[in-house]
Formats: structure tokens, sequence, C-alpha cells
């Protein structure tokens, strides 16, 4: 356990947003391998009402009740789609945007009649200053988690999202690998709620490894790369806040945004100048 | 028909190597795919399957690799029902459906045909890495092994793959359209290929739709158009008496 009692204010956040960048920039591999950007950032809009309700029914905001509640309005909102266009006309991608707009707005409905609204609405939009050691420890054991199990499934993850039919007639249980994937998306998800807020955290989750997609062509790298940049971003946007007055979750993806686009720019390998 | 050949490429010489499907249907919901088709062959072969588009060429490699569900019939190779995945058989699939932006170098998919073998954590060893240079080597892919997979022509990226099947130590290749969109020297090369691959003992089965290519390219034939029309010589199925049967005839769905 750490004690911040002696702590530097800044020394939480700090950690915390150094721990949460790297754990979300080694998972935005998987992010970017299965082009899902689009529907990271759906879910994320879809935990406030899963969280909103969790906490009309529990009358108060932890992670656990929080983790459930997203959960289970991602559950909701990501087997609706599926259900729409299985049975329609109507593509999956336009099934999640009308659901999870509609979720989202029912959610921000439902802010005012919340008994714990001043620290949700931190929640939404992040506040790292508000961090506890218990949400670093938190903090701490869902990277721990979401790190191991992607390390030690990572060869059936691979074989999974390169070519799920032949990866599947290998024998590899490509659905459990799926739902092992969904399930650690909303976890990190949670996790970063209170860095960056659920509107944010879609940066941390893709931009990573997409700067490091602009590199390698080697998934190690893509993975170990993107961790390093989200620890250096997560890190950097702590101190930067400290120098020009924004919160520290704006400034991490503020850093974020603009190291993509020089990578962008100037990539020896696949930057614009080099074509 | 058997045809003994020398088993270069693998261990088990003395056995015989023979695939004998009986009587394979395969349904999707109410749509009949596949139909009562029954052949056998042995290693050392290359099979063309060829018919109409829909007619369920796909469909046959797709349930040889076990990528489809039989609805009934059985498939034997070596003697034994090929019920599970194998690392015998490898399927190569049809260009469309590779995500070729995918990042990952010719030798990363090379090595990806080591992990069914190594399973979720065995350690990638010695042997491992000299499986993998062995299968760049023998198909002329050591020079550009650190290329990204989109970033090689038509002709390189089918041998991308055949090295994987060529690490993974596949003795049945079954591949999906593999001439499509080469050019006439990438065609060539690759069909020297098929004839070195067969020649090492490994049986070539291959969907294909150029019928004038289709004799010299492989010694035996499946007609099929969702029943099964002919299974022969190449060279004596190939005629346009049949080649009328096949893609003329309507079958039922």
């Amino acid at each position: 356990m750490i004690n911040l009692a002696s702590t530097d204010l800044i020394i939480a956040p700090f950690i915390g947003a150094t721990v949460i960048g790297f754990a979300n920039g080694f998972f935005s591999g998987f992010v970017n391998l299965r082009r899902s950007a689009l529907s990271v950032s759906a879910l994320s809009h879809t935990m406030l009402p899963g969280i909103a309700i969790a906490v009309l029914i529990t009358q108060q905001l932890t992670q656990a009740n929080a983790f459930i509640g997203a959960l289970f309005a991602c559950i909701l909102v990501g087997l609706g789609s599926v259900l729409v266009s299985r049975n329609s006309r109507i593509p999956e991608s336009t099934a999640l945007a009308i659901l999870y707009t509609a979720a989202f707005s029912g959610g921000i409905a439902l802010l005012p009649h919340l008994p714990v609204i001043a620290s949700l609405e931190s929640w939404l939009f992040g506040d790292l200053s508000l961090m506890s050691s218990r949400d670093l420890n938190f903090i701490f054991i869902i990277s721990s988690i979401s790190l191991a199990l992607s390390n030690l499934y990572m060869r059936p993850l691979l074989l999974t999202m390169f070519e799920p039919n032949v990866a599947a007639a290998q024998g590899v249980p490509i659905r459990a690998m799926q739902y092992l994937i969904f399930t650690l998306l909303i976890l990190m998800l949670v996790a970063s709620l209170q860095a960056v807020g659920s509107v944010l955290s879609v940066s941390l989750l893709v931009a990573p490894s997409a700067i490091m997609l602009l590199f390698t062509d080697n998934t190690k790298s893509l993975f170990w790369g993107g961790a390093t940049i989200g620890a250096l971003c997560g890190a950097g946007g702590v101190l930067l806040s400290q120098f020009i007055n924004i919160h520290a979750g704006q400034s991490i993806v503020i850093l974020l945004g603009i190291i993509f686009l020089i990578a962008f720019t100037f990539s020896p390998r696949y930057g614009i100048l080099k074509k | 028909m058997t045809h003994h050949s020398n088993h270069e490429c693998c261990e088990h010489h003395e056995n015989h190597h023979d695939i004998v499907v009986k009587n394979l249907t395969v349904n999707y919901r109410n749509l009949t795919a596949l139909k009562n088709i029954s052949f056998n062959s042995s290693c050392g072969n290359r099979i063309a399957l060829i018919g109409p588009n829909g007619g369920g060429k796909s469909t046959l490699l797709k349930s040889i690799a076990g990528l489809v569900k039989k609805t009934t019939g059985t498939i034997q190779w070596r003697g034994e029902a090929v019920s599970k995945w194998s690392r015998e058989f490898a399927y190569l699939p049809q260009r469309e459906e590779v995500d070729w932006n995918f990042p990952i170098t010719v030798r990363g998919l090379v090595e990806m045909g080591r992990y069914p073998q190594l399973g979720m954590w065995g350690k990638f060893s010695h042997k491992d890495i000299a499986a993998v240079d062995q299968a760049l080597e023998s198909l002329d892919l050591s020079d550009l092994q650190n290329r990204q997979i989109k970033q090689l022509s038509g002709g390189q990226q089918q041998r991308a793959f055949i090295a994987r099947a060529i690490a993974q130590e596949a003795h049945v290749l079954l591949l999906d359209e593999p001439f499509t969109g080469l050019d006439r020297t990438a065609a060539k090369t690759l069909g020297d290929l098929l004839h070195k691959l067969a020649s090492e003992g490994r049986l070539i089965i291959s969907s294909h739709h150029d019928l004038r290519t289709a004799t010299e390219l492989f010694n035996q034939v499946l007609l099929i158009n969702c029943d099964m029309v002919a299974f022969g010589e190449s060279k004596k199925l190939i005629t346009n008496d049949m080649l009328e049967k096949t893609f003329l005839t309507k079958h039922s769905k």
C-alpha cells in the first residue's frame, strides 16, 4: 500500500497518470490491431449511464460499483448493436452510434438526480488532483491484471486478431479471446476515468500505439512502445499542468495529439514527408 | 492411383499418406454448399478444384482445414479421421480475406506458423528459429523477411503464406485461388514451387479458375458444382465435355 500522507500533492497524480498511461498505452495495441477506435469511443460514453444507474441504486460511488455498472451498460449497448445489425439492414456501426448516444444522453439526464454529483463530474472529465491512495492502489491492481493477462495470452490474441477463422481452426478459443479483450477494455476504461475522464479516455486507449504504427511493423514494439509513450505522456501531462494552468487530464490528451501529429509528419518510415 | 513419393518433407516415410474423403456434405443453414463429395488421393499429388463460383470450392478447402463444420461425411488422413486441427494441414486464405495492413513482417508471419505447436507459453527455441530461417530460405524470402506484408508483390505474398505453412511443418497445403492477380512470371514461379513442394511429399489441394493452365499445374482434378462431377487425372478430365457438364448443369440448392 502506498501512504500518501507524507508526500507532496503532485506525487499521487504523477504516479497514477504514469501507470495508467503505461497500461492503456500497451492495451491500445489491441485497439489498433482490431481497428476498433470507434467502438472504444462508443463504449467510453456508454459507461456514463451504467455508472449513473449503479450510483442511483447503491447511493454511493466506488470503483467496484462503477465497474459493474459500466460493464452492464457496455454489454447491453454492445450486444444491442449486434442484435440490430443481425436482424435488419442497419450496419453494426450505425446501430452502435444510435444506441450509445441515446444511452449517453440518458446518463447526462440522470446526473442532477445523483447524490454524488461533484465527484462524478470529476470522473467524467478527469481530475487527478483528487486521487487518493486507494484510487492509486486500484489503478495498480487493474493495470497489473491487464498487463499480465494480455502478455500471458499474447499468442492466441494475435492469432485471433490477424485471422480469426484460421485461429479458430488451430484450436484457439477465439470467443474467449474476444471476451477477454472486451473485459480488459472496460477495466482499462474504468481505471482511467479518474485520470482523464470517460470522454477523454479514448485518447489514451487509441493514440499511443497509433503513434507506434507510424514507426514500426513489429507487434512487440507496437505494444511496448505504446506503453512507453502512454507513460511518458501521462507523466509529462501532469508536469505540464503544473506550469500552464490546465487540468492534467486535458494536458495528457493534448500531448498525445501533438506527438501523433509530429509522428504523422516526420516519421522516417510512414510519415507524410517520407512519401 | 496411389502416387509414391519420397516424403522429404517429413520423417514418417514408411506410412501411407492417403487422404480419403467420403460423402462429405456441408450445409450452411438451409443452403447446401457441398453434396456427397468423395475422393481419394495421396501426398505427392497436386489437386485442382475446378467449378463455377459458389460451387463449393472454398467450402471444400475450409472443411478439410477444419474451418467449416461438416454436416455429414468423413475425412481421413493417414488412416485417421480428421476431427480437429492438426499441424499437418495448412490453409492459405484468399487474398481478400487477409488484413494486409496488419503490422507484421514476413518473418513475423512465418513465426506464427510455429505458434500452434508451441501452445500459449512454449518457449520460441533455437529449433523454432531454425525452422523459420529454413522456411524463409526455401521460399527465397530471406532478403525480404523484414518487410511488412503489404510491401510485397502478389507472388511474394503467396510465398510468404506458403513459408508459414512450411514452418508449421504442414503436409497438406490447402490453397484458395493462389494464382489470382499474379503476373506471368510470378505465376510461373508459384507453379514451379507447387511442383517442388509436391515432389517433396506434400499434398497440394488448390482451387483454380484458369482452365488453360490447370492441366500443366495440377496432375489431378476434382470437378465440383456443389455436387461432385468427377475426380481423376487432370489430363483425362479437363475436356470440353466435362467442363460443360461442370459449369452448365444446374445444381440443386
